[in-house]
């Protein structure tokens, strides 16, 4: 039975007078699931933090302090180098902790603060009784893995999931308390709590995400949702143009709505940068992706948006700046970021528009989408002709004539504020002698953050200059991006689970997170063909699914055209923006539940032992920036699947490292005869940054091994990470002794040339478990 | 000659790497070290005039008598010059156990009282040192690399590439002399 609920819309009597009265009166539970109750449902932090601390023995934190000292409160500044406490107690190691938890609240915050947004708007749309309903038709019968997981409860309408936002918000507010001073000091307990927030940051997103799916008719577990089209070149720049940026996607869908309830849409293009870009073209796939975060500054100086909106999340704090230098005007929509424009949300329509056409204000703050979308797509078009495109990206002379202007500073501050290094001073002096290729070549390793121009002595427009030089390129940049498709099919996970499990598929390589890469964004694509060849999963999001389309193999084809959008070995599956991250996670947790028949309702602990031993998942974020990176890496942590990140991952303080060479830490149980065995380093790591691509493709083909891979499955997985340690490195890797179990474990191609190694490295054979962590799972009796 | 960071913003702290002024610092710090190690990353394989940072790197570990850890991919440069007795370990990897006091070493015949590093991203370089320096009180460290970095008990401070080879050659020659 659902909640008693009495809506009454409108009572007039002489002595009373209501409108849009509503009394929730309780919540019958409603007992229709065959699963029965797990031990953890809703949990608190400490509830799962035994399963944290068995994790955090394997995988202890490296630290890499980011600043020797605490400033949080009025006692500091503290120097807490080499041993030394803070006024408070704390040391460096806790204080690392305690940030990386800090991060962790504010992504976690950020997804669910997003999801709340979208499950009030989406009620307020469709109503509370709105059914949940990610593919229903192609059979997805687990809507909400993560929830159930986590909550304890199947989500069937739009109004379910405002207990889980509760229960969410909740949470956070408890784990960000615990950064307070004189509150948490041990550094491992600061850890669980990490891997807390990030449990509650997947829940968000995936609230999020099926909330969105199901009320605003995007594809619903498709593995063929329409490719849409990706890149500056493919911007008609003749017509109007509306910039949508950020990650909440309502405004951007009115927008969409209003011009084709006015016969204006292919008259307008609607374009986006970031997340809501995925969202945009899942809501209509006309909609076109002009890039991941990194193109902010490129595109708004290259003068073709007419009028911008913005969501929130990963958006330019300056974007006003940018845009007011173009004479476009801003929308902001939400009160996360506000722009300091003024609140115009109760003015009519028409006044709005009004006034920002004629110059009266750079923009608004209307947080009502409906109206923001009509105000946006109204502007464009009127505005279009008075702006005439006017842009800041000057042409190649003025690019050679501030290469003459250069004052070559000695110290080059130009280079030395770039968080890539790039040779802007060798630029500038090639583009004084009128050679412009120099700067050419930094557009793609470019990450577009313009630290370069607040260092210039001269004040000069290098990422300009850079984006007048890379004409060519940018013309050029027509490539493709397979919608975001949500959700992993159960019929899906039936088919893979069992490879997966067993060691046959090799692995699932899921690609995601922001563009903060330390060279070029092709990077990504490089690693996701390498493994889609392979005949690995390979699963995508966010900006990272935008880089993947952004490159051409030899035919000419971008890797969406080439690899099929299943979740299968050798596809290339995108499911979405950041919040659709949640079904990555879903779909190992499914597989546990479809393929291994586990009880998923509030059984965290079990399910998560599950994937950490069986299920060969690894998470690459190569360009991970933000606090919403961390969030949805400590998610993916507490389910025991390990993440690499780009070197610049480096600055997220801290790692979180196995030791190979330590045998004890590598004991688990045998769930058949109780006996505690040794299993191998598998995976080895759970939070790794990579120095290169190169590094970071070996790494993850040795951390999808797992302890209960089957010997023909370690068998290709083993040949796959020696064929790319060969292929990289030049050089067989040098610690196979770890992985292998018996000579089963190679192929018959490999194996006489590896034993002959092992021999004389005094390997052994070892024995296959049926590993677990938790002694609850022992079946043995007695 | 100045203790700056070479990217500006990458400020340490209140314990800042001693600035290498002359070359025979680095000489005498591995003559007194009882065990060495070198890492060198994968921008060590950058040209200079006479060879690369790589080139450089193997022979002061050579002739200084470190251990030799390549990271990231470029083991099998490192072995096509012939230096079969390099080790390949992610950068992480050997930053985590050289915090470790326990740690006895890739070798296993004792834990590593110095530690040269060149060739890594400055910023990745910045953060391990960082972690060096906290946590490894059993071990001094060594930027040999272009940049300075504050993290380091020593560093070169911010050189020109002529310089800096310079600098790597006069170390190199000056611990192949001791080796004579």
């Amino acid at each position: 039975m659902e909640n008693i609920r009495i809506k009454v819309d409108k009572v007039k009597t002489p002595s009373l007078h209501l409108s849009n009265l509503e009394i929730t009166l309780g919540k019958v539970l409603e007992e229709e699931w065959e699963e029965k109750m797990g031990p953890t449902p809703f949990p608190t932090s400490t509830d799962l933090r035994s399963w944290d601390h068995k994790l955090l023995q394997k995988y202890k934190p490296v630290y890499l302090p980011y600043c020797d000292v605490c400033c949080l409160c009025t006692m500091g500044k503290c120097d807490l180098t080499s041993g030394k406490r803070g006024a408070c107690g704390l040391d460096i190691w806790a204080q690392q902790s305690r940030i990386v938890l800090v991060a962790c609240c504010i992504g976690a915050s950020t997804h669910v603060g997003h999801a709340r947004h979208l499950v009030e708007y989406l009620i307020n749309r469709f109503g509370r009784d709105a059914p949940i309903d990610i593919g229903s038709k192609v059979g997805v019968e687990i809507e909400a893995p993560v929830t159930r997981l986590v909550c304890g409860i199947k989500p069937k309408k739009l109004g379910d999931l405002e207990e889980v936002l509760s229960y969410l918000e909740r949470e956070i507010v408890q784990l960000l308390a615990a950064t307070h001073t004189g509150q948490e000091g041990d550094n491992i307990d600061f850890e669980s709590k990490v891997f807390h927030a990030g449990m509650i940051d997947q829940v968000g997103m995936e609230v999020a995400d099926i909330a969105q799916i199901s009320a605003l008719g995007y594809p619903k577990a498709d593995p063929e949702a329409p490719l849409v089209e990706l890149g500056m070149g493919t911007i008609d720049s003749s017509k109007p143009m509306v910039l949508v940026i950020g990650h909440n996607v309502p405004p951007a869908a009115h927008i969409i709505d209003y011009l084709q309830d006015h016969g204006l849409m292919g008259k307008v293009e609607v374009a986006g940068i970031c997340c809501t870009a995925h969202d945009l073209t899942r809501y209509n796939p006309k909609a076109k992706i002009v890039g991941p975060l990194s193109w902010q500054l490129r595109f708004i100086r290259s003068g073709v948006p007419d009028v911008i909106v913005v969501d929130e999340q990963c958006i330019r704090t300056d974007v006003l700046k940018e845009a007011q230098a173009i004479k476009a005007p801003v929308i902001a929509t939400t009160a996360k970021d506000c722009q300091g424009l003024p609140d115009l949300t109760k003015e009519d329509a028409d006044e709005i528009v009004k006034r920002i056409v004629e110059g009266q204000i750079p923009g608004a703050l209307i947080l009502k989408p409906e109206k923001a979308g009509e105000v946006a797509a109204r502007v464009a078009t009127l505005i279009a002709p008075k702006r005439m495109k006017f842009k800041v990206i000057p042409d190649v002379s003025v690019v050679i004539e501030w290469g003459k202007r250069c004052a070559q500073c000695k110290d080059t501050p130009c280079r030395r504020a770039c968080p890539n290094d790039l040779p802007i001073p060798e630029a500038m002096d090639a583009a004084e002698k009128g050679d412009i290729s120099k700067f050419a070549l930094l557009y793609d390793l470019c990450i577009g953050c313009g630290r370069c121009e607040h260092a210039c002595t001269n004040a000069a427009p290098i990422h300009s200059l850079i984006v007048a030089s890379a004409q060519k390129q940018i013309r050029d940049e027509k490539f493709y991006v397979r919608s975001g498709r949500g959700a992993v099919q159960d019929v899906e996970i039936r088919r893979v689970g069992g490879p997966i499990v067993l060691g046959e598929i090799p692995g699932v390589i899921a690609l995601v997170g922001c563009s903060n890469y330390p060279a070029s964004g092709v990077e990504v694509a490089q690693i996701a063909e390498e493994f889609a060849k392979r005949r690995y999963i390979v699963v995508t999001s966010g900006c990272s699914a935008m880089s993947i389309g952004m490159y051409r193999d030899e035919e000419g084809k971008t890797i969406y055209e080439t690899f099929p959008g299943s979740f299968d070995a050798g596809g290339v599956t995108n499911v979405g923006s950041c919040v659709a991250n949640a079904h990555i996670a879903g779909a190992a947790i499914k597989i546990a539940s479809i393929f291994a028949k586990r009880s998923l309702r509030g059984n965290y602990e079990e399910i998560a032992d599950y994937i950490h031993n069986r299920v060969g998942a690894v998470g690459i974020a190569w360009g991970a920036m933000s606090q919403k990176a961390a969030a949805i890496a400590s998610g993916f942590w507490r389910l025991g699947v390990p993440v690499i990140v780009g070197p610049h991952g480096s600055k997220y303080r801290r790692m979180l490292l196995g030791r190979s060479d330590r045998d004890e830490d590598w004991m688990v149980y045998d769930a058949r005869t109780g006996e505690k065995v040794y299993a191998g380093p598998c995976p080895e790591h759970l939070f790794y940054a990579a120095e290169t691509k190169e590094e970071a493709m070996v790494m993850a083909a040795k951390l999808v091994m797992r302890a209960n891979d089957t010997a023909k499955g370690r068998a290709i997985k083993l040949s796959h990470y020696i064929d790319l340690h060969k292929k990289f490195y030049g050089v067989a890797p040098s610690d196979l002794h770890l992985f292998v179990r018996s000579e089963s474990d190679l192929s018959v191609t490999i194996r006489e040339e590896v034993m002959k190694v092992l021999k004389e490295k005094g390997w052994k054979e070892k024995p296959i478990p049926d590993p677990t962590l938790l002694p609850r799972m022992i079946r043995k009796e007695g | 000659m100045a203790a700056e960071p070479w990217q500006v913003a990458e400020i340490s702290g209140p314990v800042k790497a001693f600035v290498i002024q002359k070359p025979a610092v680095v000489v005498g710090m591995m003559r007194k070290a009882q065990r060495a190690v070198l890492v060198a990353g994968h921008l060590s394989l950058q040209r200079l005039k006479e060879g690369s940072a790589l080139d450089y790197a193997l022979d002061i570990a050579k002739f200084g008598g470190a251990d030799f850890v390549a990271t990231a991919h470029i083991i099998g440069e490192v072995k096509n010059r012939g230096y079969d007795n390099a080790y390949s370990m992610p950068a992480m990897d050997i930053a985590g156990r050289l915090q470790d006091a326990e740690w006895s070493g890739l070798d296993g015949k004792g834990r590593y009282d110095l530690a040269l590093f060149i060739g890594l991203p400055y910023y990745m370089a910045w953060t391990i040192l960082s972690g060096l320096k906290h946590r490894a009180t059993h071990l001094k460290t060594i930027s040999i690399d272009k940049y300075y970095q504050p993290h380091a008990t020593w560093s070169f401070p911010n050189l020109t590439e002529q310089a800096w080879e310079e600098n790597l050659k006069a170390v190199k020659e000056a611990l192949r002399g001791v080796r004579r």
